[in-house]
């Protein structure tokens, strides 16, 4: 398929030589490897902040090992940072999953409901995230909000106090974020085989024996895409718990990009920052390619049912 | 569509399916009632602006005044600047991106070459990668190089958005394009270069337009990029201060800066709903 020109090479335009031939896919490439490394060169940059003193008020910058490091290891607001994000993350991606694979399931049956909601399924998703935390931050407002007096809480209940806000927060990411799981597991079942499922019910298999033995398989390929997706973007979340809460009250929603955000940005200490987000791409990177790995078997598995 | 037979509740008037159908509409009014209630508080009037009411006189006084910016207090925030320079720098973006971005999926969907695997799976780690680690030193950078709130420097740092997006979306385009249009193409005595613009190019003209639709709108909501490298150069951050810091705040018009600020992508999403999960999941997904 691809050495398309090899074959043809002999019979079609002489005038292209081998050598150009063999380094087309590279001349082709050069643009994009270009804009590539002006965006590495800054990753690597920021690497070599995490092993020097870099503020903004500091006059002499120098190498300091792991100095860094040690400082952030020993430090229980980076441990309270992990174990935030790490919350928001598993729970958020646990939510939308589960509702995102529900919502799918009951928009395939071809209601007439289903129909019309499929359209407008995907609104919150293409609203900007900064806008959907705007929108929910007004609707907590304990004074004015509408959800304060809907539910008739009355002025006192705070949906973003200290033991709510990490919850809230992780409402406002799933009524962002579900549609997103939803669409794309809603995709995964309209293009599943039709023949297992009249084979089994043909014997006289019950819907949830199909749900389970048929259709849980096949369709996990597409729900794990939409985790990797939803994990990998929940463990680097930045937008909504800025808007909201700005990583209060206290630290009690300080997720580690919005963390290294204050670090870094609004104090200056880019090393102290650079470390943070260092230690959060190991996490994603590592996380990453178990997902992947696990990803790869479910299709190869997926493959193998539907033959 | 063809799965109905084996779904729960799939005849129409059991009890399961009522249920279903009650799930299903709870879950839109959850989903639409901000939507709609950001629609109904930026028509309400100023002096309306902080009750809960679902009636009210509406009026389209905040969208004048947020695109106009008139009211005292609210000069700082130039919302018909931010739209504007937004625009530029996100259909810039998407145009480097897609001059840059086409060559590169081409030769990643058609050739197997040394290195193809490792630039595809580079740019897709910048969709991963926390942005910050870039952001960070880009800062210094940029207010070394005097690149700070330019339109350049905005342009440069949204490819870590839109790049990734379009090269990996046309890859698979061009992967699934069969080989033998363009070998019939170079039977015929046409250049690889022409039968790539004549053949190639138009049949994944549908993938072009989806993923640049895609890109402009992640580029335009994107938020950490301009709140670090721009002083208000995009309508995310302006949108957050009609918020206020200084204890005054604004509901009303953040309201309607925020309906302002959603309908570009709201409008581009719906055209290009067809394509958009495999969009969505970098082509991993086909819809």
């Amino acid at each position: 398929m691809r050495s398309a020109d090899d074959t043809v090479g002999g019979r079609q335009a002489p005038t292209v030589s081998p050598a150009r031939r063999k380094w087309r896919p590279y001349i082709l490439s050069i643009p994009a490897t270009v804009i590539l490394i002006g965006i590495l060169y800054p990753f690597v940059q920021g690497v070599g902040y995490t092993f020097l003193n870099y503020r903004a008020t500091e006059g002499d910058v120098h190498f300091i090992g792991l100095g860094n490091y040690l400082q952030v290891f020993t430090d229980p607001l980076f441990w309270g940072s992990v174990r935030i994000t790490l919350t928001f993350a598993i729970v958020a991606t646990a939510l939308e999953t589960v509702l995102g694979v529900i919502i799918a399931l009951l928009l395939n049956r071809s209601s007439l409901i289903g129909k019309i909601f499929e359209k407008v399924l995907i609104l919150p998703l293409m609203i900007a995230p900064v806008i959907a935390g705007v929108i929910w931050k007004l609707m907590f407002n304990p004074q004015f909000g509408i959800l304060n007096h809907i539910f008739n809480l009355g002025s006192t209940f705070d949906f973003l106090s200290e033991g709510r806000a990490l919850w809230s927060i992780i409402m406002v990411d799933a009524w962002i974020y579900t549609p997103f799981v939803a669409i794309l597991v809603l995709a995964g079942v309209r293009s599943l085989p039709k023949e297992p499922f009249e084979a089994s019910a043909v014997d006289g298999a019950g819907w949830f024996y199909m749900f389970r033995r048929l259709m849980l398989p096949m369709m996990w390929p597409y729900i794990l895409v939409a985790v990797i997706f939803r994990f990998m973007d929940c463990l680097k979340v930045f937008d909504i718990v800025y808007v909201l809460t700005q990583g209060g009250p206290g630290h009690a929603t300080s997720t580690l990009q919005v963390n290294a955000y204050i670090n870094s940005i609004i104090n200056f200490n880019y090393s102290g920052g650079a470390t943070y987000m260092f230690i959060l791409w190991i996490i994603v990177y590592l996380t990453a390619q178990q997902l992947v790995k696990l990803l790869g078997r479910a299709q190869a598995r997926a493959a193998g049912s539907e033959a | 569509m063809a799965r109905k037979e084996m779904m729960p509740g799939q005849k129409r008037f059991t009890a399961p399916a009522i249920l279903g159908d009650v799930a299903i509409l709870a879950w839109f009014v959850f989903s639409l009632f901000p939507i709609v209630w950001m629609v109904m508080l930026a028509l309400k009037t100023p002096a309306e602006q902080t009750t809960t009411y679902f009636r009210f006189s509406p009026t389209l006084e905040n969208f004048v005044t947020v695109l106009t910016a008139r009211g005292t207090a609210l000069t700082s925030v130039d919302f018909k600047a931010a739209l504007v320079s937004s625009t530029i720098n996100c259909l810039g973006a998407v145009v480097v991106s897609l001059v840059v971005g086409i060559p590169a999926a081409y030769a990643a969907g058609r050739w197997k070459f040394r290195g193809s695997d490792s630039l595809m799976f580079n740019l897709l780690s910048f969709r991963f990668a926390p942005e910050l680690m870039v952001i960070v030193p880009l800062f210094v950078i940029y207010n070394g190089l005097g690149l700070f709130d330019t339109t350049f420097g905005m342009i440069w740092v949204l490819q870590l958005v839109t790049m990734p997006l379009v090269v990996w979306i046309l890859r698979s385009y061009f992967e699934d394009l069969p080989e033998d249009l363009e070998q019939a193409a170079l039977l015929d005595g046409y250049s690889r270069k022409r039968a790539f613009t004549m053949v190639a190019l138009p049949l994944v003209r549908p993938g072009i337009a989806a993923s640049a639709l895609l890109a402009f709108i992640f580029a335009w909501n994107n938020y950490m990029f301009p709140l670090i490298l721009t002083n208000s150069g995009s309508v995310t951050v302006a949108i957050t201060k009609f918020l206020g810091g200084g204890g005054q705040a604004y509901y009303n018009l953040t309201a309607a800066a925020g309906v302002v600020g959603a309908l570009p992508p709201l409008i581009l999403a719906l055209t290009i709903q067809r394509y958009l999960v495999q969009g969505l999941s970098f082509g991993a997904v086909k819809g």
